[in-house]
């Protein structure tokens, strides 16, 4: 075992140059692996939240705002109103229809926006009294709207996921270009140790050979070589994880009193799900190259 | 102790047998000369035995092992009960003498405890009981030798090989570990010895196995170089 240890630290000193090779590249491999995994918990946090909250806005005509369906310079009438909301709640499609009155749409405005300059943009006028519909199936509302697409007094009707679903789209993209991109860089981190571990059989061939000769077991000769690799993976692990852990903290945690509050954000636990990714690829990653380029490399 | 029972083999990509149908037999103890000009097969004899690859045809018994069937993991119990001393010694040099031979035991995973006491008493019968300091860049020929013979030896296999042990070696020295091997022989080790070396061949009086083309020629009891 004394030995096991000597030689492993001997051939950490000895590739030192490779070794941190391998450690920068696993470390900012992994870091993008898992700066992925925790795009990904985000996006599905955000698609809950989004979609969850409304699916379809249906907004009714005013003064200022008009639309096919709307008498032109006139507000939505008491009649059409009712009509519309019949239409709706009697839709096999819906499950809940919430009606919110443009005194109410405003101050929701003013919530949102009660720091910024937009506050003074919108007055009362400009808003809009509205139908907020969800779906059983958010999936399922073709039927729901071209019942009420055309119906007097509707301003626009507004499915949040067709605002929604391109954006997602390319968080999505984005997700999976930083994972493909990260997957890239393993595998060079895969790479590089297969040659250090060639490099090393070839500076090691006696030693190498009298092991061999002598009876020493495959497992013996190949454990230095595992635990050097194991090493590096694990120092590119850990460096990996705190720059999760700071990126984590640097970007929401430290900024979860302001702009962020009005959605929800990953949190430790889902960037501890990434860190665990990241241990798990990490130690995958070196022992594989290292057993399939030792079979290669140091046969009987 | 060792046994071959119509053994060839055939290189991969050759058409000749670097080894043809060789049946041999050698008792536990024995001393044996293996004689032959370059390319004759007394090297892949050798490997044969140590199971460096397997037999093309026929059968190896080895310390009761069939060596042809024996699976790869179960190489390294075969090779701990031989020892292999080489033309060209194989020492690491940055390691010293002591060291040098304890790596043996170390790598198969024996106690320091033991490595501590049996080295020095290996080191003794080679006649390098004062040098175990030394590294073997520090040595004459010979006593490198000595010390990739207590290497082999260290761990008391019942086998030892020796590749043209004297290859490199004046004639004196070569005496010296001649004399060494006989010696580990009477301690009731086969000694299975390739040599190119007449003089000596001719004067320990062994038995002598010669080959020629893969083929043996002649299977002596107490024989000389030449003669047939």
């Amino acid at each position: 075992m004394r030995h096991t240890f000597s030689e492993t630290l001997s051939g950490l000193r000895r590739n030192a140059g490779i070794t941190m090779a391998v450690i920068v590249t696993m470390w900012v491999s992994l870091s993008l692996f898992g700066a992925g995994i925790i795009a990904a918990q985000q996006v599905n946090l955000l698609k809950d939240e989004w979609y969850d909250k409304v699916e379809v806005t249906v907004y009714l005509c005013t003064a200022k705002m008009s639309g096919t369906n709307c008498d032109p310079g006139q507000d939505i009438t008491d009649q059409q109103r009712r009509l519309l909301r019949n239409a709706i709640e009697n839709n096999s499609e819906v499950e809940v229809v919430h009606y919110e009155s443009k005194e109410e749409a405003f101050v929701q405005f003013q919530k949102v926006f009660k720091d910024s300059p937009i506050l003074d943009a919108l007055t009362l006028e400009e808003m809009q009294d509205s139908f907020r519909v969800k779906l059983v199936d958010p999936t399922q509302h073709d039927g729901l709207y071209s019942q009420i697409q055309n119906m007097a007094g509707v301003q626009r009707v507004q499915d949040l996921h067709e605002i929604l679903d391109p954006v997602f789209k390319v968080l999505a993209a984005l997700q999976w270009g930083t994972i493909g991109l990260s997957i890239l860089l393993l595998l060079a981190a895969a790479l590089q140790i297969s040659t250090t571990i060639r490099m090393a059989t070839f500076t090691r061939g006696r030693e190498i050979g009298i092991m061999r000769l002598v009876g020493a077991s495959n497992f013996y000769i190949m454990t230095p070589f595992l635990l050097e690799s194991l090493v590096a993976a694990l120092i590119g692990a850990v460096c990996a994880s705190g720059t999760l852990l700071f990126g984590v903290w640097f970007l929401i945690k430290r900024n979860s009193q302001g702009f962020l509050e009005s959605f929800r954000t990953v949190d430790w636990p889902e960037t501890l799900i990434a860190v665990g990714a990241v241990f798990g690829v990490a130690i995958v990653l070196s022992i594989i190259p290292t057993i399939i380029s030792a079979r290669r490399y140091l046969r009987v | 102790m060792i046994k071959f029972e119509e053994v060839s083999r055939i290189y991969e990509g050759q058409t000749r047998a670097a080894l043809a149908n060789i049946q041999i037999e050698i008792e536990k103890g024995e001393f044996v000369f293996l004689v032959g000009g370059s390319g004759s097969g007394k090297s892949t004899l050798l490997k044969l035995v140590l199971r460096e690859f397997r037999p093309t045809t026929g059968r190896i018994y080895v310390a009761g092992k069939d060596v042809a069937a024996l699976p790869e993991r179960k190489i390294p119990a075969l090779r701990r009960e031989i020892g292999m001393v080489s033309q060209d010694f194989r020492l690491l040099p940055g390691k010293t003498v002591f060291e040098n031979v304890a790596f043996a035991l170390q790598v198969i995973g024996k106690p320091r405890s033991l490595i501590r006491k049996v080295v020095p008493d290996t080191l003794e019968l080679v006649g390098l009981g004062d040098k175990s300091d030394r590294r073997p860049d520090e040595l004459s020929g010979g006593e490198q030798q000595r010390v990739a013979i207590a290497r082999a030896f260290v761990n008391h296999p019942k086998i030892l090989l020796a590749d043209e042990p004297t290859g490199n070696l004046d004639p004196d020295t070569s005496v010296g570990i001649m004399r060494l091997l006989d010696r580990i022989n009477r301690s009731d080790t086969t000694v299975v010895m390739a040599t190119h070396d007449w003089a000596m061949v001719d004067q320990m009086r062994k038995r002598v196995v010669e080959l020629e083309a893969g083929h043996v020629v002649r299977d002596q009891a107490r024989g000389i170089y030449g003669a047939r």
